[in-house]
């Protein structure tokens, strides 16, 4: 039991992380393999706030998100505009550059080290019941990753932004004959796709580590999710992530010797059967 | 008739075949470099290898538009069958060589299957799981690989019979060269055969090569799987002239890199396979000695502005400037 509910919460973590990626490379169409620089930018920020600033906790977590949005903006606005018409392999290049940079400079500011975090009292220990034991951080990241699933899902299916950001995307011709202003749309999704990657990147630094190569070390299984999930699907986001932290977990905990290979195959296997994701459109671009 | 039209019709793509003395020359440089610089000739060795595995990576992506992000698993692959090879008592070069490409291109052929599949997206994520796959295998088999700690205890016998593998790396030099040289003249033949030419045209327009009768899908598991056995073959070369396998020839790191100096190079032509990695591993050599951590960062800049500016590689930019020399001249 207690394995399926550490697999659940390293689902639920994986799922903050990633979920930003299913909004710009799900919903945007931009292959954005700098997903894990602007993680681990938002990680960055959050140890530096609780560490040197003495931000509480709680209050770290959403200025993390906020200032890796702010860095996420100025980038979309001067370098990743001009490459939404680009080819897929562009993108990909592209991206890799900034991951590349992205780590140099973080070994440049912060060393190779990994950055220590404690949490806060009230979310250290554990709850045990019989048969479980649950650590508390675990549950509030369980709990955190269903409210975002649920308002980004509401936010996306639901609202005029989310009608506006779909219709941009399927069709920007069309969004823009609407009187649709395309490039704020897209700039404001950016935004929110980096934030949430600050977010789950400050969130991450307990369970994951923070140290420069964090950018490349996680981008695979980021993709995993997306690539799994069906693009530009929270609910196959949320399925994706908790399947393959689920697995992997027990995969650590059962079968150590053959580590991180049954996600590989499992995720191969999948897109074999479903080229389009587990709850993918059927491709229409 | 038709024939003497069929022939003028096709008397550009003949020319295109023709050697030219640029071409002559270009292949005159590895050689004065052996003897402008005979203390590196181990980089020399290292440029050669790299530019054979941009090579076959310039075949599938650069010719018949298959992206792929786990190139480094044919390459690895062929390193770990020749390096295995080799530690078993069968050190035969080329030998080596030859069960490398059988092998890395049993496993293209394989795996063609699957990246031939779904779209841009899919085959990156299909192609970077492969790689993957072969990454963590090669690191949990540590009875086999050596894993982490690489592959020890190669011994390659002389090539040919006399010419053994000496401390300085001048057979190693020659022998990749040589490798090298033929490979490529096999690759130019190839695309600019029809078989090539299909390539390109499942490249630029795949919803019409069906109509044009060319099985697409056949065509492409054929480059991919030749592009697999050039990797493997490179990687052999490594495993050899090394005598050592590190884990990280199936890294993704060297995916990303070789995408790199196929794209700084401009993909979409042999010689650019060839100029990318020249410029780019020497210029790895020498920033990394005057900057060693952070090479990284500059280049991922060199990407960024790359793609965002000079999307045809140094390739692309000779081809500017002569035709800029022709459009002067007057004549082409």
């Amino acid at each position: 039991m207690t394995v399926i509910f550490d697999g659940i919460a390293s689902g639920m973590l994986l799922f903050l992380i990633s979920v930003g990626l299913s909004v710009t490379l799900g919903l945007m169409n931009f292959v954005n393999l700098a997903h894990g620089a602007f993680a681990m930018l938002g990680g960055y920020i959050g140890v530096t706030l609780l560490n040197h600033a003495g931000v509480p906790f709680l209050a770290a977590l959403p200025l993390a998100a906020v200032a890796t949005a702010l860095v996420g903006v100025l980038f979309e606005r001067t370098l990743y505009r001009r490459l939404y018409g680009a080819t897929h392999l562009d993108q990909v290049l592209f991206s890799i550059g900034l991951v590349f940079m992205s780590i140099s400079t973080a070994h440049y500011f912060f060393g190779a080290q990994q950055q220590p975090l404690t949490l806060p009292d009230f979310l250290q220990g554990q709850i045990n019941l019989p048969g479980l034991d649950i650590g508390i951080y675990r549950l509030f990241l369980v709990i955190l990753g269903l409210a975002i699933a649920i308002g980004l899902q509401r936010m996306v299916s639901g609202t005029r932004f989310g009608a506006q950001l779909r219709a941009s995307v399927d069709n920007p011709r069309a969004a823009r004959g609407m009187g649709i202003n395309v490039e704020r749309i897209f700039t404001l999704t950016f935004a929110l796709g980096t934030a949430l990657a600050g977010l789950g990147g400050a969130l991450g630094v307990e369970m994951l580590g923070l140290d420069p190569t964090f950018a490349v070390k996680y981008i695979v299984y980021f993709l995993i999710v997306v690539a799994v999930g069906g693009s530009g699907n929270i609910k196959g986001s949320l399925v994706a992530s908790l399947i393959l932290g689920i697995f992997d977990v027990a995969g650590k905990y059962y079968v150590p010797e053959i580590g991180a290979f049954v996600i590989y195959a499992v995720m191969v296997a999948m897109l074999i059967f479903r080229p389009q994701g587990l709850f993918g459109r059927a491709a229409s671009r | 008739m038709t024939t003497l039209a069929l022939q003028a019709g096709l008397a550009p793509v003949r020319r295109a075949d023709h050697w030219r003395p640029a071409e002559l020359v270009f292949w005159l440089l590895p050689v004065a470099a052996y003897f402008i610089f005979p203390d590196n000739l181990v980089l020399l060795t290292q440029i050669a290898i790299t530019a054979l595995f941009c090579l076959s990576l310039d075949l599938i992506l650069g010719y018949a538009g298959i992206v792929s992000l786990g190139h480094a698993a044919f390459f690895g692959l062929g390193a770990y069958a020749a390096g295995l090879l080799a530690a078993h008592g069968f050190g035969d070069p080329l030998l080596g060589l030859g069960v490398a490409a059988v092998v890395a291109a049993a496993l293209g052929f394989v795996t063609s299957l699957l990246v031939l599949r779904g779209a841009d997206l899919t085959r990156l994520m299909v192609t970077l799981g492969v790689a993957m796959m072969l990454y963590e295998l090669a690191n949990k088999l540590t009875p086999i690989t050596g894993g982490v700690d690489g592959l020890q205890g190669i011994e390659v016998l002389p090539l040919l019979g006399p010419f053994e593998f000496d401390l300085y790396g001048k057979t190693a030099f020659w022998y990749a060269l040589a490798v090298l040289f033929v490979l490529f003249w096999v690759a130019r033949r190839i695309v600019h055969s029809p078989f090539g030419l299909s390539l390109k045209g499942i490249r630029l327009n795949v919803g019409r090569m069906p109509a044009l009768g060319t099985p697409v899908n056949a065509r492409l598991a054929a480059v991919y799987t030749l592009g697999a056995a050039y990797a493997g073959i490179a990687g052999a070369l490594l495993a050899q002239t090394t005598q050592f396998v590190a884990l990280d020839v199936l890294s993704f790191n060297r995916s990303a890199e070789l995408l790199l100096i196929l794209v700084l190079g401009g993909s979409g032509s042999l010689y650019g396979a060839l100029i990318g990695t020249i410029v780019f591993m020497s210029a790895h050599h020498l920033l990394s000695e005057l900057n060693p951590q952070y090479w990284q960062f500059w280049l991922g800049a060199l990407l960024v502005v790359i793609v965002l500016f000079a999307r045809d590689g140094v390739m692309g930019g000779l081809r500017r400037i002569g035709a800029r020399f022709g459009a002067n001249g007057g004549t082409k």
